[in-house]
């Protein structure tokens, strides 16, 4: 059963990451982008990660994807102001790129299937056997409990992370002082 | 096992049913109130005292011709309307309309799910709502959908901080997420809800809420004197209706929350717990038709200034204190 | 997960179905009088000469991006609540360095006047 949801999911996530990329339209390709990160969400779900879930749905599909948004509207960009494909090196580059994430996701896997009881615990102790009384690693509290006290400093570190992003955008969207014809007539 | 999955059909088509027929008959108390607050009689026409007026609206819109705009985007404008109706409605998933019923042996929660991360539930569940009104803007191709869906969309998203704040103040003290949960430990005695506790939290949430469903004071997306009719400008018939619908829903399930986190929910004395629930939220509903009747719209940059300058700070100002004392009393 | 999830499935279906029925409902009753005027974007009666899609301020992705942040801060808040009672002084400063960083960006970006409309 969960075997299935699992690949309708997988499926659905895939193939909206491919139209993702192969779709013409910005708005669309940010649309499947949501598509995929809720399926990965569902994802979560069947590995009893809840939290994970809604943080997913929360933080990707409903706060970065807004700003994706906006910034296609904003621009408006649309399919002819694309221009056509004129970046040759940076197609190939980014095959090579692909196939080496690709093997290093292989190795991490890999590694990580190695020690068998690290992987356990991150995924659900539910169907390992004799892992005694269940204790719900996804749970919020867990989360909670882990971010707070091993992961204090890398909390701390996000915000200025999130301090730099603030800035960043400031200046980005700050006006340049031009002299303008509106301006000197008003 | 079979008996079981139509039980749970059962509960979800009741609850579902129970939550279209809220739906039609807000439009109606809004009529009647509003009407009743601008002396005006309101609908009284269609049945005894109008009462059949919200059937009659929705068969009207089923047979209104459909205009999209020629140059719309067919599969956004479409999906938008759709996309609004149902990220409104699903957030009833998680709210407890009662205790629980007993039928020949069987214990049957009333609600339709209760996921021990439910308030996160009801933040992706809004969060997602934004995408509805923002592709119904833009897929229009008309001026004003467009501005209308961006505003709306800013505007959502700025309440949305305040919400979550307004949320969290209860969260310190019920240390879990579950709705349900929350809702039996305010059992026992009226001094239990938490509205007494967080007051400042519930003014957040109210006022948030009140944004986040872009109802008059913060109607602006809808400010017919400078931008027509917003983000569905370009709407007609029964697509229009949805956008409608899904307004109304999302009163309803903002005002259920309300009810759950802060007054208690199901809970209250002699009269049966589905009927307190029905009761509490109908009061949230009257007072937003009540506020919407009395308060004059704001300006955008006062409703943005407002959100952020007031609403955010006095938020986080409210939860650090919370914490502050709760870490002092343990 | 048979029993949280399964009946929240349920419900969507339910939506979805009555959102598909109360769009394509209307096909098949209303009339369809097709005339081209009809089908042009309002725009108070002048015949529309431009696209409506222009460019829009640049306020609004100022908007978006204080809107992640503190989206961010919120989530981080939610397991924060959970687990204050147990951390107690530790997760309290904590939270209040996280928080005194990003109240730093708020003020900046209204002290450059991000949320000034004129």
């Amino acid at each position: 059963m969960s075997f299935a949801i699992f690949f309708i999911l997988a499926i659905i996530a895939v193939g909206a990451a491919v139209m993702v990329i192969t779709t013409k339209s910005p708005v669309s390709s940010a649309l499947y982008l949501i598509l995929v990160m809720c399926s990965l969400a569902g994802l979560f779900v069947l590995l009893g990660a809840l939290f994970l879930a809604a943080l997913q749905i929360i933080v990707y599909a409903g706060a970065i994807m807004v700003l994706f948004l906006f910034v296609i509207m904003l621009l408006n960009l649309r399919r002819d102001e694309y221009g056509h494909d004129s970046h040759i090196i940076q197609k190939y580059l980014g095959f090579v790129l692909v196939a080496v994430i690709l093997v290093q996701g292989i190795v991490i896997i890999g590694w990580a299937m190695k020690d068998y009881s690290a992987a356990s615990s991150l995924v659900s102790t539910e169907g390992t056997p004799g892992a005694g009384p269940a204790v719900d690693y996804n749970s919020a509290y867990w989360v909670a409990r882990t971010l707070f006290t091993k992961y204090a400093y890398p909390f701390e570190v996000t915000s200025i992370l999130l301090l730099a992003a603030m800035i960043g955008a400031v200046v980005i969207a700050r006006k340049k002082r031009l002299p303008d014809i509106e301006n000197e007539e008003g | 096992m079979l008996i079981e999955v139509v039980i749970i059909l059962l509960k979800v088509g009741v609850i579902f049913v129970a939550l279209l027929t809220t739906i039609a008959y807000t439009t109606y108390l809004e009529r009647k109130v509003v009407a009743h607050i601008q002396h005006r009689i309101g609908p009284n026409i269609v049945g005894p005292f109008g009462l059949l007026q919200p059937v009659a609206d929705a068969v009207k819109l089923l047979f209104k011709e459909e205009i999209k705009p020629a140059k719309a985007d067919q599969f956004f404008y479409t999906i938008a309307p759709m996309l609004s109706f149902i990220t409104a409605c699903m957030t009833i998933a998680v709210i407890p309309v009662g205790n629980w019923l007993e039928i020949g042996g069987k214990r049957i929660e009333l609600l339709i799910s209760d996921i021990n991360i439910g308030i996160l539930y009801i933040f992706a569940m809004s969060s997602l709502g934004v995408y509805g009104i923002v592709l119904a803007g833009w897929s229009s191709n008309s001026k004003y959908s467009l501005l209308g869906g961006i505003r709306s969309t800013a505007q959502m998203i700025s309440y949305e901080v305040s919400l979550g704040l307004g949320i969290i103040g209860v969260l310190l003290l019920s240390q879990t997420l579950s709705v349900a949960e929350i809702v039996r430990q305010q059992s026992g005695s009226i001094f239990n809800w938490y509205f007494f506790k967080q007051p400042i939290a519930f003014f957040v949430y109210f006022i948030s809420a009140i944004a986040e469903t872009n109802r008059s004071p913060f109607d602006l997306p809808e400010a017919e004197s400078e931008l027509v009719a917003g983000y569905h400008t370009e709407y007609s018939g029964m697509r229009f209706g949805i956008f409608y619908l899904s307004e109304y829903a999302n009163m309803i399930t903002v005002s259920a929350i309300a009810a759950s986190l802060f007054f208690g929910g199901w809970n209250g004395p002699i009269l049966p717990p589905v009927l307190w629930f029905v009761i509490k939220v109908v009061i949230f509903l009257f007072i937003y038709v009540w506020i919407r009747g009395t308060l004059p719209r704001f300006r955008y940059d006062q409703l943005m200034r407002f959100g952020w300058k007031v609403m955010f700070p006095l938020g986080l100002a409210n939860l650090i204190i919370t914490a502050l004392i709760l870490v002092m009393k343990s | 997960m048979f029993g949280t999830f399964f009946p929240i499935f349920i419900l969507f279906i339910f939506v979805v179905a009555v959102a598909l029925i109360m769009i394509y409902l209307p096909e098949l009753l209303a009339p369809k009088a097709k005339t081209r005027r009809k089908f042009l974007p309002y725009e108070s009666g002048i015949i529309p000469e431009t696209d409506a899609r222009g460019k829009l301020p640049v306020k609004f992705y100022m908007i978006a991006i204080l809107f992640i942040v503190f989206d961010l801060e919120i989530v981080f808040l939610y397991p924060w609540a959970l687990i204050l009672k147990e951390l107690r002084w530790f997760a309290f400063i904590e939270m209040l360095i996280f928080i005194g960083i990003l109240l730093l960006g708020y003020l900046y970006i209204i002290r450059k006047g991000a949320l000034k409309w004129e």
